[in-house]
């Protein structure tokens, strides 16, 4: 083939790259590695992650038990190894599930549209902040400190170089943003807030709805664990204008943080300010449904420098994954699986809140997230439990420097009672504090 | 009429509702364990805080309703696997499925981004190990693989970029971009706070040098470049052009989307390249999906190392990976945790299948069928820019436009011949482009019926044009009304007598 092409050598193929460019020795990867021997060579190092201790992690990943199917639908290399749907008519496949997550999303939130999803929960909180200020033409945030802190620092990075002022809420001793103190004025664009939030309080967004609207404010809603959808009243009902999340609890591995899915949702009257790809339906000549990307010219390979964001991508593969973990779980799944996260980590707060030393630190209503208080450091008493081989949660001290004492729990479906009394018992040891 | 259709033909397609339609009351499919802690019947969330409408409108079905709900819909999808997908720019490659197998692995999936360094030494090294192999593919300094996607790159580079120009008294105003760039190149400058200005390409198709001299002033950050461009053209002035950004004090950005022609050939760090991105799902063969995730790795020269995002992945004193937070001049997170982990497994994964040689075969191998496929298809279809090409080679609808066919009606044939169509309209330079990658793993047979379908359907151009403009002909939907949708769009399902 290369003679074919009119070469004589290899050299003469990359002959447009001037010489002294081209590289003579190999730039170091090293031989090949057969198949059988990668497969060990990753299982080694998967071996190195240690899975196998007990895990009460949240914090915006979370455990929850995956039903086989979805792997074995996503599996279909129709789906994953095609491309953005450009061409319709060779896409339907994907461009209907998006049809159908873009619906679920918009049930579950409250919204009236979604778009078909961002990289994840934090970079669409970066996104929410910047549509926002695009609808309101003010550039004065105010975003609770019980938002995620590595979302608020994805947003200050988003927003860095763009004149935009964040000013920081703070919460009240019941865990929940200080609705008292919000400085909102005629400068604000938006009240970000998150619910549950950091700690896993329910916030009333109702009530924060109603100051930010009352000064021509936005309310955006950012939401880490969204199985709390399937219990708690969504943010549409409470009045918000953008709602973002993480998907991740939808069917995705934990996988060390990514990939994940970000969710996006608003209101009709917004969606030309919309980021991202959206799909929406159409119709042939002979009246046959089917649907396509459509209002592309928010978008970047349209309108370049104008568009509304600079994302190219969505998370294709991973909103098929939400999309056949809402179709299997379904209805009355949804609500089971809500309503279990709430039973076991309200027995789990119970139980470690009766311990000598051991308080809950906020009083906020929680779902599946709760900071219990204790008697010594939260650093010291998570070193102590990982001998146990448990990971009892996160020490808050890394985040917030005054909650030193304090821990955050996490208890999801996927613990058995048994996990939840083992911690209780590890937490015990820690309370006679000599 | 002749059929000239060989590697494609019609088979039954299965019709499938939406969720809701095919959805009953009352069904489903669900398992879960049953509640083992006893239960509190108490109040423990406030009324007014919870849910009233019971998930009204969420789908109510069985497994194998859900089995074959999407079993369905992806026989109505071509992927990679399917057959030949030449979609220019975006590097549609085989996926290897050992990839897969590995990302799989439960100490990978199962593990918490928030687990302690010392428990999850494996996927550090993961993560170690591919930044120490994008550094020697791009011959630049450092890594970081926080980025989720190409676009993220390229804002994340940028950001360096002004980070580092402030540190040295004046982040500038402007950063140049060339006509044939992504539109993702100035959506991200943008972000950046910068204002984008256009250098023209010359008639070979790489940056006019005299224009870029004019425009290249004191207030301007940086240059976007992309290498090869999306013509399909190596810049043959890159040094020079690199020569000029850095005399004004400038630095150069390379969109590394095409970095697949030159993986072991030539490392951009060798041209003068300051910071580019790749993309792991293009050069690296991860799964597209559909339209993500992808993972856009920033490669940075030794002066902007301190800019990249934080965590870095170091080594401790006694020898075990771990966080490093405390790092000042860093541009900050641009994503929680630290990047599309999963996407990095697969990508090492390809990396060390292939080592030095499998790497450098697949460059010329992806070099040569490009070649191959110009070489084969000039005669029948215009090339505004002849010549050799590298990965990919850019065609027009010139020749075809005299019968009143376009681009997109050659695309929309092609798929009745059983193959995706390229990539369309863009580069935005040239009129009615057909921009075609058939990548490193398509074979020869593969390569001639793409060939044979492309001069069959010029044929069709002057004997029947009324079949391009209709095609395609064998799809389960035909050619969608796409004004319609844009104009009163239907962006979700309503229940009966909730549409508006």
């Amino acid at each position: 083939m290369l003679r074919e092409v009119g070469c004589e050598s290899i050299e003469e193929l990359f002959e447009q790259i001037p010489e002294d460019l081209r590289l003579t020795e190999p730039v170091g990867i090293g031989p090949a590695i057969p198949e059988p021997d990668l497969i060990d060579y990753f299982r080694d190092l998967a071996t190195r992650n240690r899975v196998d201790y007990l895990s009460f992690l949240g914090a915006g990943a979370y455990s929850h038990f995956i039903p086989v199917i979805i792997d074995s639908l996503i599996s279909r290399s129709e789906f994953f190894t095609a491309y953005t749907p450009y061409q319709p008519e060779l896409s339907q496949g994907t461009l209907q599930y998006i049809f159908e997550f873009q619906t679920m999303i918009c049930q579950l939130t409250g919204m009236e549209v979604a778009n078909a999803s961002l990289y994840d929960g934090s970079s669409a909180l970066g996104e929410a902040v910047l549509m926002a200020s695009r609808l309101t033409r003010r550039d004065k945030f105010i975003i609770a400190d019980t938002v995620h802190p590595q979302y608020r620092e994805v947003v200050s990075t988003y927003t860095k170089n763009l004149g935009v002022e964040i000013e920081y809420a703070a919460h009240t001793e019941a865990g929940t943003v200080d609705i008292d103190s919000l400085r909102i004025d005629g400068q604000t664009a938006a009240v970000a807030v998150q619910s549950p939030n950091f700690f896993g309080c329910v916030e009333d967004l109702s009530a924060i709805a109603d100051v930010a609207h009352a000064a021509g404010a936005l309310l955006i809603v950012s939401i880490t664990e969204p199985i709390s959808l399937g219990l708690l009243k969504s943010p549409g009902a409470c009045g918000a204008d953008i709602v973002v999340g993480e998907g991740q609890s939808f069917g995705i591995p934990m996988s060390y943080g990514g990939p994940y899915l970000g969710l996006f949702a608003t209101l009709e009257k917004y969606v030309r300010q919309v980021p991202g790809r959206l799909v929406g339906e159409a119709y042939d000549e002979s009246g046959r449904r089917g649907f396509v990307l459509t209002l592309s010219t928010r978008e970047q390979h349209i309108r370049r420098e104008k568009a509304t964001s600079n994302i190219c991508t969505n998370q294709g593969l991973f909103a098929l994954m939400a999309t056949v973990y809402l179709a299997t779980m379904g209805r009355r799944g949804i609500q089971e699986v809500a309503r279990q996260n709430l039973q076991k980590a309200h027995y789990a707060a119970s139980e470690i809140s009766r311990l000598d030393g051991f308080s809950l630190r906020f009083g906020a209503p929680f779902f599946n997230e709760f900071v219990v208080r204790m008697p010594r450091p939260a650093t010291v008493v998570t070193r102590a439990l990982l001998d146990k081989k448990i990971i009892s949660g996160v020490a808050l001290e890394c985040y917030y420097p005054d909650l030193k004492d304090s821990l955050l729990v996490c208890v999801t479906e996927t613990a058995k009672k048994e996990a939840i009394d083992r911690l209780v018992a590890a937490l015990a040891e820690q309370s006679d504090f000599e | 009429m002749k059929n000239r259709i060989k590697k494609a033909t019609t088979h039954t397609v299965q019709n499938e509702g939406l969720l809701f339609e095919v959805s009953r009351p009352g069904r489903t499919g669900y398992s879960l364990s049953q509640l083992d802690v006893p239960e509190q019947t108490e109040e423990m969330i406030e009324r007014r805080l919870l849910r009233d409408d019971d998930l009204a409108g969420m789908p109510e079905l069985s497994e194998v309703d859900v089995v074959r709900h999407f079993t369905r819909l992806s026989t109505w999808n071509y992927g990679v696997d399917t057959g030949m997908y030449p979609l220019g720019s975006c590097t549609m490659k085989y996926n290897p499925r050992l990839n897969e197998r590995i990302a799989r692995l439960d100490g990978f999936a199962g593990l918490h981004p928030l687990t302690p360094a010392p428990l999850a030494q494996g996927a550090l090294e993961v993560i170690r190990r591919l930044e120490e192999c994008l550094t020697r593919i791009t011959g630049l300094h450092a890594v970081s693989l926080q980025p989720a996607a190409g676009a993220q790159g390229e804002m994340t580079g940028i950001m360096m970029i002004r980070q580092a120009l402030a540190d040295r008294g004046d982040p500038r105003k402007k950063v140049l971009i060339p006509d044939s760039a992504h539109g993702t190149n100035p959506a991200s400058a943008i972000i950046c706070g910068y204002t984008v200005h256009t250098v023209r390409s010359n008639a070979e198709g790489g940056t006019d040098l005299a224009s870029l001299r004019e425009m290249m002033t004191e207030d301007v950050a940086a240059l976007m470049l992309t290498n090869p461009n999306t013509l399909g053209k190596f810049e043959r002035n890159i040094e020079e052009v690199c020569r000029i950004v850095h005399q004004h004090g400038g630095m150069v950005y390379m969109d590394g989307a095409n970095m697949n022609a030159l993986v072991e050939v030539a490392r951009p760090g060798d041209f003068g390249v300051d910071v580019m991105h790749l993309n792991l799902h293009k050069t690296f063969s991860t799964p597209h999906g559909g339209g993500g995730p992808g993972a856009g790795p920033v490669a940075a020269r030794e002066t902007l190392e301190p800019y990249l995002p934080f965590p870095r992945v170091v080594r401790s004193k006694d020898g075990s990976l771990t966080l490093d937070f405390d790092r000042p001049k860093s541009i900050g997170r641009v994503r929680a945790y630290f990047g599309n982990f999963g996407v990095l497994v697969r990508a090492l994964g390809y990396i060390l299948t292939h080592g030095d040689e499998g790497l450098r075969e697949a460059t010329e191998a992806a070099v040569v069928n490009a070649n191959y496929i110009a070489h084969n298809l000039k005669d029948t279809y215009d090339i505004p820019y002849p010549g050799r090409v590298m990965h990919e080679v850019i065609f027009s609808d010139k020749r075809q436009a005299r019968h009143g066919v376009k681009n997109a009606d050659i695309s929309k044939r092609l798929i009745d011949y059983g193959f995706y169509p390229p990539t369309m309209s863009f580069p935005l330079i040239v009129q009615g482009a057909i921009m075609v990658e058939p990548t490193e793993t398509e074979g020869r047979e593969e390569l001639d019926l793409f060939i044979a379908a492309m001069k069959a359907i010029n044929e069709e151009a002057a004997e029947d044009p009324e079949i391009l403009r209709h095609a395609p002909h064998t799809t389960k939907v035909g050619r969608l009304d796409e004004v319609a949708a844009a104009r009163k769009p239907v962006l979700r399902w309503q229940p009966e007598g909730r549409q508006k």
